[in-house]
């Protein structure tokens, strides 16, 4: 099967708006008669539902949290970018999507970035409407910061806590139309397949976490906001109860899946403390804004450091390696994510990393403190020589910035961060791989959608901050609603689909046997034993960096895992009542296939670009080697076991920006 | 550290509960309080016994799904953190701990400590929201500017995570603070303007018909609030309600 992207034809700026203009509309008496299903709540799932719920569809949505509210998405810290150019700083259309292209290490599709840099500004418009509080400048107007890999200040924000006002703003939208009866939502659902007819998804099947109930939901299209698949590392930022779930059995059914090998693992993130961590936390990509990393240079100070002779204030400016400042001059500590990180690697593999475990060094603030202190006794004429004078106001500006990622670090290291450097190290964060998707967001399933984290489309092999946010906005509010118009326009004759086909029989068969199956192995093991072997595998194997030798051991290790699973796991309790342990197993089988044809996909992927970092493909410096014959995307089909998976390719082409070495010195 | 855990067990809404008794041993001082649960939990499971079940996701403090009262408090013994973000730091070895669920009429026991809070969702799909369609072509975001401080506050009432920590801890189980701080965030804006009067009306009529009790002004809920969300949320709405009542 040859993939077709879909791409419209015509110059750059004006595919989308030709697209919108082409495609089939349904009118608003026929959206009546028209059922779609979203699973998943986070901003893309939520705010896919709320739109089409407004434009008139009838929405079910799904999520396995209490509550919509509570996706993922509102975790993330830092921000979102819209190209608005408010601060007049040379921003532009064109600007956002040559970054996005660029910080993806070019492995993105050009016509899906410039389209998310084209909706961007939109999004921004758009949340203010629905009360959006984004930060302020005291002139009344919005405020921006900076991010990593641009040269701009796009980014607007609502103190660390953005995911959280954003998706409480699709949450409200979505909110307006339960109460309107548009939307009906499932709490405490999770679904565990797509149910495929003549061809065309059709449905779900849902399991009820609270009751343990199959059952059976149809629609004429099946959209999937499901997220990402980082749990696979077990430790990650994400929430305990992400997974790959809905996109795995949507892999299962028919759907491609892509890059799966391409991975993202944030520079700052707080450090591992113990074997009893069951999850990371991240520290907001804005504190790069105004804190500087470094390590000792000297081993000695390294030394004294961990033994704790010596803290790390009191060891001298020329001590310091500022290693991205040194080797970074001009994006400095704002390099893309995946540069940071591995340069963090670099400093502690060579034993420079700064706690007991030896995988932390120092993200400092004192440099900011000082600096804005100063600037502060300034603006109120104040004296700029008393230094506690210009610590208490440098202080209270940084903890006007960042005051609850302070507080949070503060929590859990038990360390004042305005007083001492943070200490941080890489971890999971997202994933840029996910199902393959064409230019209307379809996977390779008639009437399966896929949207924001849950598909692979815009990031290529890395993904730049505060895009994240972006993206998923813009597939729920701008793009889908329109491109599954299209697709729904030759539905208006279909009426309800019925759920007594031999179809939905097969699907719920199958996902009672499974869980049988769970439910009835006894085994000796718990699930996370299974969970956390599967995270040691991934994290040593497929993690920052990767060669061919471990990626085979990866495959045959993960393989091996996943059949003593299958032998050894046990799940108390029964699947009639709230059973978590059932639900976790669930997931984590789908992980342990996921993980191999991950490993898989690296295997084949004899380049370095972005997240995906192969130790035999480097340049002189210890920078990515991408290889031009690379430049494709991997889309993988199920074929009954992940070692036996098709892969096919899709050519990226790049018409519109030159492909070039990707430097940020 | 070694620590007494005394935890309510439920099976479903329909039985009745009980506290049982556990103990745990070699607790790190580093651990959440979550992960100490996980390692009662991975106990029980490795002795086929049904392991606790309680409600978690995002295990840093802002999904709001986390729902412990643990030592007669909501959340633990510090202030403006959720109970994932407690460390075992915080306890003593040979501390015996109380763990039980929110108690609140209008928050029934699904299974153990986890409730059903569909009823902050019901009262927030009651009003909670500004109804503006998703078009593209609203006004620029720039065209209205809003006072910093306003839209400070505005951001401060909805930083609320939804916990339920407020409920759990009024002795009238009030949800005041909860909806307070939704009105809020809208009445400080120059786009929850339109529709103010319809919103706190329909907010607070839901928020009685989910069985939430009154304020008497002791202020629990504002010291038991991760998010610290304040009182002043509380005063702002009481004044929308009047404002709306008065105009029928």
């Amino acid at each position: 099967m040859a993939l077709d992207s879909k791409i419209p034809k015509g110059p750059l700026a004006e595919k989308w708006t030709n697209h919108k203009n082409e495609i089939n509309l349904v009118n608003p008496a026929n959206k009546r008669l028209i059922d779609v299903i979203i699973v998943g709540t986070g901003l893309a799932g939520g705010s896919a539902a709320a739109t089409l719920a407004e434009l008139g569809y009838n929405v079910k949505a799904f999520c396995f949290q209490d509550s919509p509210r509570r996706a993922h998405s509102i975790a993330a810290q830092g921000g979102i970018n819209a190209a608005k150019n408010y601060q007049g700083d040379g921003d532009s259309t064109y600007r956002l999507f040559y970054d996005t292209v660029k910080g993806g290490d070019y492995r993105s599709r050009e016509a899906n970035v410039y389209r998310l840099a084209e909706v961007s500004t939109n999004i921004i418009d758009q949340c203010v409407a629905q009360g959006v509080p984004f930060a302020r400048e005291y002139g009344g107007l919005l405020d921006n910061r900076s991010f990593g890999g641009v040269l701009v200040s796009r980014t607007f924000y609502a103190k660390g806590q953005t995911g959280q006002q954003l998706l409480l703003g699709a949450y409200s939208a979505m909110n307006r139309q339960i109460g309107r009866g548009k939307i009906k939502m499932y709490t405490r659902h999770e679904m565990l397949d797509v149910v495929i007819v003549d061809g065309k998804a059709r449905g779900i099947i849902a399991r009820d976490l609270v009751t343990g109930e199959i059952e059976r939901h149809s629609a004429h299209a099946v959209v999937l906001g499901t997220g990402g698949y980082g749990n696979a590392f077990y430790l990650s930022t994400y929430a305990m109860g992400s997974n790959v779930t809905a996109a795995w059995k949507a892999h299962k059914r028919g759907a491609f899946f892509a890059n799966p090998c391409y991975t993202q693992i944030h520079p700052t993130c707080i450090p591992v403390s113990g074997d009893h961590q069951s999850k990371l936390t991240l520290m907001s990509e804005s504190l790069r804004n105004d804190g500087r990393i470094w390590v000792p240079k000297h081993m000695k100070d390294v030394e004294a450091i961990r033994n704790g002779s010596l803290k790390p204030t009191q060891l001298a400016e020329e001590d310091r390696d500022y290693y991205l400042e040194r080797r970074y001059p001009a994006f400095g500590n704002l390099v893309p994510r995946d540069v940071a990180s591995r340069a963090a690697k670099e400093r502690c593999d060579a034993g420079y990393g700064v706690n007991q475990t030896g995988e932390a060094v120092y993200l400092d603030f004192s440099a900011a403190i000082e600096r804005y202190g100063k600037e502060q006794a300034h603006v109120k004429g104040l004296n700029e020589n008393d230094n506690a004078l210009v610590q208490k106001l440098g202080k209270e500006v940084i903890a006007n910035k960042y005051g609850n990622l302070f507080q949070m670090y503060e929590k859990i290291v038990d360390q004042n961060p305005y007083e001492t450097p943070m200490m941080i190290y890489p971890a999971v964060h997202y994933t840029m791989g996910g199902l393959w998707v064409d230019y209307n967001l379809m996977t390779t399933v008639p009437g399966l959608y896929a949207i924001g984290e849950a598909n692979f489309s815009d990031h290529g092999a890395n993904r730049l901050g505060a895009s994240a946010l972006m993206q998923g906005l813009a597939d729920g509010y701008f793009v889908l609603p329109y491109t599954i118009g299209d697709y729904l326009a030759h539905d208006i004759r279909t009426g309800t689909i019925p759920t007594n086909s031999p179809e939905f029989d097969e699907a719920e068969k199958k996902v009672r046997n499974d869980i049988d199956k769970l439910v009835n192995n006894q085994g000796t093991k718990s699930v996370d034993h299974f969970h956390k072997r599967l995270g040691k595998i991934m994290w040593n194997k497929c993690g920052m960096a990767r060669n061919a030798e471990d990626l085979k051991s990866a495959i045959t290790e993960i393989a091996e895992l996943r059949a003593e699973f299958y032998k050894d796991v046990y799940v108390p309790g029964t699947e009639n009542e709230y059973n978590e342990e059932l639900a976790k197993a669930g997931r984590v089988a789908d992980f342990l296939e996921l993980g191999e044809l991950f490993a898989k996909d690296a295997l084949e992927r004899e380049e370095s670009a972005g997240g995906h970092f192969r130790e035999e493909y480097q340049t002189e410096s210890g920078e990515a080697l991408r290889k031009p014959e690379y430049q494709y995307v991997s889309a993988w089909e199920y074929k009954g076991q992940p070692s036996e998976a098709i892969h096919h390719k899709e050519q990226l082409t790049y018409e519109n920006i030159e492909v070039k070495e990707r430097s940020y010195k | 550290m070694n620590l007494k855990l005394k935890i309510w067990r439920q099976k479903n809404d329909s039985e009745k509960g009980r506290m049982v008794d556990y103990d745990v041993t070699d607790v790190s001082p580093d651990m959440s309080f979550l992960e100490m649960l996980d390692v009662l939990n991975q106990e029980l499971i490795e002795k086929q016994e049904e392991p606790v079940a309680f409600d978690h996701d995002c295990r840093e403090g802002i999904c709001g799904t986390c729902s412990l009262y643990i030592n007669g408090r909501a959340h633990g013994p510090q202030t403006k953190i959720t109970a994932c973000q407690l460390h075992m730091r915080s306890f003593n070895d040979g501390d015996t701990i109380y763990i039980e669920p929110w108690r609140a009429k209008a928050f029934p026991v699904v299974k153990d400590l986890i409730v059903d809070r569909t009823a902050f969702d019901r009262i927030q799909q009651a009003g909670g929201f500004i109804s503006v369609n998703t078009s593209g072509n609203t006004q620029d975001a720039n065209a209205i500017p809003i006072e910093k401080e306003h839209a400070d506050k505005a951001f401060d009432a909805a930083t609320c995570i939804g916990c339920g920590a407020c409920v759990a801890t009024c002795k009238n189980s009030s949800a005041m603070l909860f909806v307070g701080a939704k009105v809020s965030q809208f009445a400080l804006l120059p786009q929850g303007q339109v529709e103010a009067t319809d919103r706190v009306l329909n907010m607070v009529k839901q928020m009685d018909e989910e069985g939430f009790g009154n304020c008497t002004n002791t202020g629990a809920c504002e010291v038991e609030c991760p998010k610290g969300i304040s009182l002043e949320n509380i005063a702002r709405m009481n004044q929308e309600y009047l404002k709306a009542s008065l105009k029928g």
